[in-house]
């Protein structure tokens, strides 16, 4: 979630503070609950059936490249079906968080919206029985196969067991996603010819590159932390390299958490690259826009982060840039990462037209939509023909050649801040702390853990302590 | 002639039952914008809420978690440290730019009146995003720390733990000592003259013409400045979101910064209101101090 962190609106946080003081309803707002909904009819519903309907539609695409991709599909959704138009509604991710709660308890919820995984967003949705099951769409459009499960799962929210509460990564489907979203290696092929140091294939590689490129007297990895949450990724890779599988495990609550010798050790490996000046010491006080207009400047080897920078970094180091999955521990083995999926595309359960929306999603992650979204400079959840065509050397080419590389080897680990509702608070707080060096590797697991494990405590045994969850 | 006294005797100028029948729009807009809503933010912070499903009663643990829960304790101390940055020293700062001004001639005095209160006039979101590139690694103040050979000095402010607070905590000095300043020159004005040439002739000097005439004289506008400062020290939201958002860890996190946090990012909606209420009843107090102990009367 924190990947799509924009710069902060504070026009639109006040909008939002004053539409909150005027909430009167704290009952749930009396939505059909998600469990009991239908998930849908049985063959390829028609939009054109369905008379006039006004399809309206939230979403956070606002960069270039996805707005432009967007933009372009509904208008051909429109002309394929002349009987629906749809009102689109385009906001940044943090003013579309802060506003999208309201507007799906309010009376006239949008009938599509992209709500963030996880249980902040998503979860707490379906608690509030504001979201359709999509199963049953899932089965009719084969969506089932159109994705691999991993990435399917990440829009699974598991029906409340008796007793228990409900989970994210199992369950029923709310869900879909258009595009795929990684933090991979993106490195200046330049700095590191300059430096002698060729791009790493092996872990090992990489970090013997890091002591070389800071004898070269070049700043090997460009970071900025101000924003709080770059420092996910970047520790969320390094934790990957010490085990995906248990990472993920952890994050969908059902690991052996923090307190780790695998955490303890990929913080004791950031400490050390901040002791090397790997990492540039102030990373605290650069920002995550600044840190990578650095980059761009030429200065710092590589730079961890999403797959969402590509089309910026491109736009000005051109050929220059790389991107490549964090390299593996040995040669052609199986990399693993931080990553998933754009926001999942939802259909809220008060929409009037549950089948034009089921359409329209299928529509706007097909095989043609994928196309779209490469000419865009998008990547797709599912490459398609466009795909294959990039050349393999050019930023675009390398960054769907890491993604598939990453979804066959079941490499991608999801954000750190799904593993709580606070997650992404505890976690940022703590890493910058462990940045500052006022928090040990050790203490920073504890901490991670102190919000870990009350939660997993309570998702377990929500039972038993009585609370009403009505 | 003489009109005859109205039925009532009461005097004129009494309150009438009909001078609240002027008052009333405004009164109803007031209510239905401020009052209204802040009842419900009362009523919003005993309970649990998410925001979405159904709320549970919480009795006063909101309330408690406030003077237990050191993660919400902190930040109403950070807010009443940045209060030395954005009232005090605004109001020391601007009072001596006021006696200075007053006193002595200044060559383009306009001028310097102008840059001084000009960032008032600015967008705080502006402000915060310019002192953010100044305040950077390699920003203008470092650049600047460097240039004077003080390399030692140079440091990451927004993203060190001491420092980051009082590096907020300077840019709200910036923005508020042009207000003081100003109203601070408009009071002198008033201060008659005589005041001043009867401290000369009883041969006190600058110093003590500015204890004994000019700072009795401004009290009133003392109190209004501190009553100013201390609101927009308090309020302050916008500053910490654009240069901080509260970090590092959490260092510099204030209660209306908190409040937002709270009800949008963790959907804890009745902490998030007791917060506020909290911070509401600490400015209403500040502000009835102030007001008693500066201008010395009851409020």
């Amino acid at each position: 979630m924190s990947s799509r962190f924009t710069r902060r609106s504070v026009l639109a946080a006040a909008l939002a503070v004053g539409a909150a003081s005027c909430t009167p309803g704290t009952d749930g707002s009396g939505a059909v609950t998600g469990d009991t909904a239908p998930g849908g009819g049985n063959g390829i519903p028609d939009p054109k059936k369905a008379g006039n309907v006004t399809l309206h539609v939230w979403d956070q695409e606002v960069r270039g490249g996805t707005n432009a991709e967007i933009e372009q599909l509904n208008k051909e959704f429109q002309h394929t079906y002349p009987n629906v138009t749809i009102k689109r509604v385009s906001r940044s991710f943090d003013d579309l968080k802060t506003t999208l709660k309201l507007a799906l308890s309010g009376n006239n919820p949008p009938d599509v919206v992209q709500a963030n995984q996880g249980y902040p967003d998503m979860v707490a949705f379906v608690e509030a029985g504001l979201l359709t099951p999509l199963d049953n769409y899932a089965g009719i459009y084969e969506w089932n196969t159109r994705y691999p499960a991993t990435l399917l799962n990440l829009n699974r929210v598991s029906v409340a067991e008796p007793g228990a509460s409900r989970r994210f990564g199992t369950g029923r489907l709310y869900g879909i996603s258009q595009t795929g979203e990684f933090v991979g290696l993106y490195y200046n092929k330049k700095v590191l010819k300059q430096a002698g140091v060729q791009p790493p294939r092996t872990w090992a590689e990489f970090t013997d590159s890091l002591a070389e490129l800071k004898k070269a007297d070049e700043l090997p990895i460009q970071f900025g932390n101000l924003d709080k949450w770059p420092a996910i990724h970047t520790f969320g890779m390094l934790q990957d390299q010490q085990g995906a599988a248990q990472a993920r495990d952890t994050v969908l609550g059902r690991g052996d958490g923090f307190v780790t010798s695998r955490t303890t050790k990929a913080a004791t490996t950031l400490t050390d690259w901040l002791d090397r000046g790997y990492l540039p010491k102030d990373a605290n006080g650069l920002g995550y826009d600044d840190a990578n207009k650095k980059f761009m400047a030429g200065q710092g080897a590589y730079t961890i982060t999403g797959t969402w920078m590509l089309a910026d970094l491109k736009k000005r180091l051109g050929d220059d840039l790389g991107i490549m999955p964090p390299p593996p521990a040995t040669e052609g083995g199986k990399p693993a990462t931080t990553g998933g999926q754009g926001l999942a595309w939802s259909v809220t359960s008060r929409s009037a037209h549950p089948e034009v929306a089921a359409a329209y999603l299928d529509f706007i992650t097909s095989e043609h939509a994928a196309d779209v979204m490469t000419r865009n400079g998008v990547l797709p959840a599912v490459p398609g023909k466009a795909a294959d065509a990039l050349d393999p050397k050019s930023p675009d080419g390398q960054m769907v050649d890491a993604w598939r590389q990453l979804t066959s080897a079941d490499g991608l680990v999801p954000y750190l801040d799904y593993a709580t509702p606070t997650f992404y608070d505890t976690s940022s707080a703590a890493l910058q702390d462990l940045i500052a060096g006022k928090a040990s590797p050790r203490n920073f697991a504890r901490k991670l853990q102190s919000d870990y494990a009350p939660f997993i405590k309570k998702q377990q045994g929500k039972a038993s302590s009585g609370a009403s969850d009505s | 002639m003489k009109g005859k006294p109205t039925s009532t005797s009461r005097a004129p100028g009494e309150p009438r039952s009909i001078g609240y029948l002027y008052v009333l729009p405004a009164l109803a807009v007031y209510g239905l914008f401020l009052l209204y809503p802040f009842g419900q933010a009362v009523g919003l912070s005993f309970l649990h809420w998410d925001g979405l499903t159904r709320a549970t009663s919480a009795g006063l643990d909101n309330y408690t978690a406030l003077f237990t829960d050191p993660t919400l304790r902190a930040p109403f101390g950070h807010a009443l440290i940045l209060l030395v940055f954005y009232a005090a020293l605004p109001v020391v700062i601007g009072l001596l730019l006021a006696a200075t001004m007053s006193r002595i001639r200044v060559r383009g005095l306009t001028f310097f009146r102008t840059v001084l209160f000009l960032p008032q006039v600015l967008a705080m979101v502006v402000v915060g995003v310019a002192w953010r590139s100044i305040l950077a690694p390699d920003g203008l103040l470092n650049d600047a720390l460097r240039a004077v050979g003080l390399d030692g000095l140079a440091r990451p402010w927004l993203g060190d733990d001491t420092w980051a607070l009082p590096a907020v905590g300077v840019v709200g000095t910036w923005v508020m000592t042009g207000l003081c300043m100003v109203l601070f020159l408009a009071g002198a004005q008033r201060i008659p003259r005589e005041l001043y040439e009867a401290a000369r002739l009883d041969g006190a000097g600058a110093v003590r013409e500015f204890f004994a005439v000019t700072l009795p004289g401004l009290r009133g506008e003392i109190s209004v400045a501190l009553t100013l400062t201390i609101i927009a020290g308090l309020r302050n939201f916008d500053l910490i979101y654009i240069t901080t958002g509260g970090g590092p860890g959490n260092a510099t996190s204030v209660p209306a910064y908190e409040v937002y946090h709270r009800a949008f990012e963790l959907n804890e909606v009745g902490s998030a209101a007791a917060i506020g209420v909290a911070l509401t009843v600490l400015i209403f107090a500040l502000t009835v101090t102030v007001s008693r102990l500066v201008e010395g009367r009851r409020a």
